[in-house]
């Protein structure tokens, strides 16, 4: 069912939310912070695989970016504790840069990409980083029980 | 007794689950017991007092001026990093909404199948593979999520926190993924200031009853005896602590690891995080990225304050809600409270005319009491066959 929106603000006002997919961790390369590509099935309908796959490969990249141990992260550590970290009173991180960045690059998908499919991203960080949480809004006029049986069957696929 | 609805702006530290105190409106975060914690304070601030009242004087003249200057740097860098670790989140992992609980649930659901009636089903786990080594990732039926490799629940502060260390009374605050390096360097410079101040104090003491006896000194600087005490127990303990640590650090281990025994022994999986190095090892603890706090706890957040309905008393509560409608709209009033008012910003005046077609709409998706799905209910840690057996155990 193709479920047009223009925007963010006709999104949130003349849709109602249906269902939220969760994509999880991946930590097969320990702790770092990274998100499983696997595509989940509720969203088969909704989006183009390839889409949703550059997504979280772009905001893993972000994440490996902000976690990079080396040279300066070294000299940011070094420095930081040479001021007994009172330098970070007045001075940002590079991974609060790179977190803002991610909130620019999620702000963006959402306008151009996931809107007009009636999908919403939630910014991990607000999940505690734990999470991508993509809201699947349903059209108010039309009768919205597919999305909410297709998600049934999915979990019960799995 | 009939109430209305009035929303109002808090800071989400408000609102936080948990045993945390919050000071300075969300700005510093500790645990609830904090009388170690001043008793910690206390005896630094107490024994470099001392030390600058009674030893410096003398030292300063008869030996070098630079050494109450570098005790005066020491002990400022002893307290920057002892307040830090004590004021800063440890990195708290904060708990699932109900959505995503109810997600990771039906997901168990369908990976456990069927479970014939009067059997336990099994316990909650998620095997990962990090580094060709299987982890096991346990359930927390306290925040509802699994919990990522490394983090542990404090039951003292009673959250998940990450790359969990452990809990310490004496910086009245968990040590996390985000505070370790805090912790080590204070624990570093406690030894080295207290190895400091007993040093010189020993040779203030020898100097001075060179000139004067040993008596006589002791009763011209009694200070020195208090300091001598203290420092003299603190050593024992702050620089063992410290050469754990340093040994915990080099092999990119936690505390909490290291109790329980993870990486021990032939028959366990070696320690897929360690890089096999050891000043690669400590380099990412301690020169690695500051990890920022995923709590937000100085956010803004609506919260719905009922405010009782008596005559036509004002309500003194809430500072941004108009006065309170009188009695001919108690009938109103009283169908508000049934039915939640959809856009949270409106004041209850302005939702009167919405009250009709609130009825139809369904209620709005917010974060602090979104409306429950038809779901399975949320599993207690007896029905899971690990939990029980292990009840008696610490998270």
């Amino acid at each position: 069912m193709a479920t047009e929106f223009h925007n963010l603000q006709e999104l949130r006002h003349s849709a109602s939310l249906a269902n939220k997919v969760f994509v999880q961790r991946d930590y097969s390369e320990g702790t770092t912070c990274k998100f499983q590509t696997k595509f989940p099935s509720e969203l088969e309908s909704r989006i183009e695989r390839t889409l949703f796959e550059d997504t979280v490969k772009t905001l893993n990249n972000y994440y490996a970016e902000a976690e990079k141990i080396g040279g300066q992260s070294y000299l940011e550590g070094c420095l930081a504790c040479a001021t007994a970290y009172l330098i970070f009173l007045c001075m940002e991180t590079r991974y609060e840069k790179v977190l803002k960045k991610i909130a620019k690059y999620i702000q963006e998908q959402n306008e151009k990409v996931y809107a007009p499919r009636g999908l919403l991203i939630t910014d991990p960080i607000e999940r505690g980083m734990r999470v991508i949480e993509i809201s699947i809004y349903e059209d108010r006029g039309s009768s919205g029980s597919s999305s909410g049986s297709s998600s049934v069957s999915g979990s019960t696929a799995r | 007794m009939s109430a209305v609805m009035i929303t109002r702006k808090v800071r989400k530290w408000e609102k936080l689950p948990g045993k945390n105190t919050f000071c300075c409106d969300g700005r510093v975060m500790m645990a609830r017991q904090k009388g170690v914690f001043y008793l910690t304070l206390f005896l630094i601030v107490g024994t470099c007092s001392l030390f600058f009242a009674f030893e410096c004087p003398y030292l300063a003249v008869h030996l070098s001026p630079t050494i109450p200057v570098f005790a005066i740097v020491l002990f400022l860098f002893v307290l920057a990093m002892l307040l830090r670790t004590s004021f800063s989140d440890p990195g708290v992992l904060p708990r699932a909404l109900q959505e995503e609980a109810t997600f990771i649930e039906m997901e168990i659901e369908a990976a456990n199948g069927n479970v014939p009636a009067g059997q336990r089903p099994p316990p909650r786990i998620r095997n990962v593979q990090i580094n060709n080594q299987i982890v096991k990732l346990k359930y927390c039926y306290t925040c509802k999520i699994f919990r990522p490799p490394r983090a542990s629940h404090c039951s003292i502060c009673d959250n998940c926190v990450d790359r969990f260390d452990h809990h310490c009374p004496w910086v009245g605050n968990c040590v996390g993924k985000r505070n370790y390096r805090y912790f080590y360097l204070f624990t570093l410079s406690l030894s080295l200031l207290t190895i400091y101040i007993f040093t010189f104090d020993i040779v203030h003491v020898v100097m001075r009853s060179v000139d004067n006896g040993f008596l006589n000194t002791l009763k011209e600087t009694p200070g020195t005896v208090l300091e001598v005490l203290v420092c003299f127990f603190t050593l024992w303990s702050v620089v063992g602590l410290t050469g754990f640590h340093t040994y915990l650090l080099s092999l990119n281990q936690t505390t909490n690891e290291d109790i329980k025994g993870s990486w021990s022994g032939k028959n366990r999986v070696q320690n897929p995080y360690s890089h096999k190095n050891i000043i690669k090892n400590c380099c990412e603890v301690l020169c690695g990225p500051t990890y920022p706090s995923v709590l937000d706890r100085r956010g803004l957040t609506q919260e719905d304050l009922p405010v009782p309905v008596a005559s036509a008393a004002p309500s003194s509560s809430s500072s941004s809600s108009s006065p309170v409608p009188q009695t001919t709209h108690a009938v109103l009033c009283l169908q508000k409270t049934k039915a939640p008012l959809i856009p949270n910003k409106r004041t209850p005046d302005d939702a009167k005319p919405s009250i009709a077609a609130s009825a139809q709409k369904s209620p709005s998706p917010k974060e602090e009491n979104p409306p429950a799905p038809k779901a399975p209910p949320l599993a207690s840690p007896e029905m899971d066959v690990e939990t029980s057996i292990n009840k008696d155990k610490t998270h």
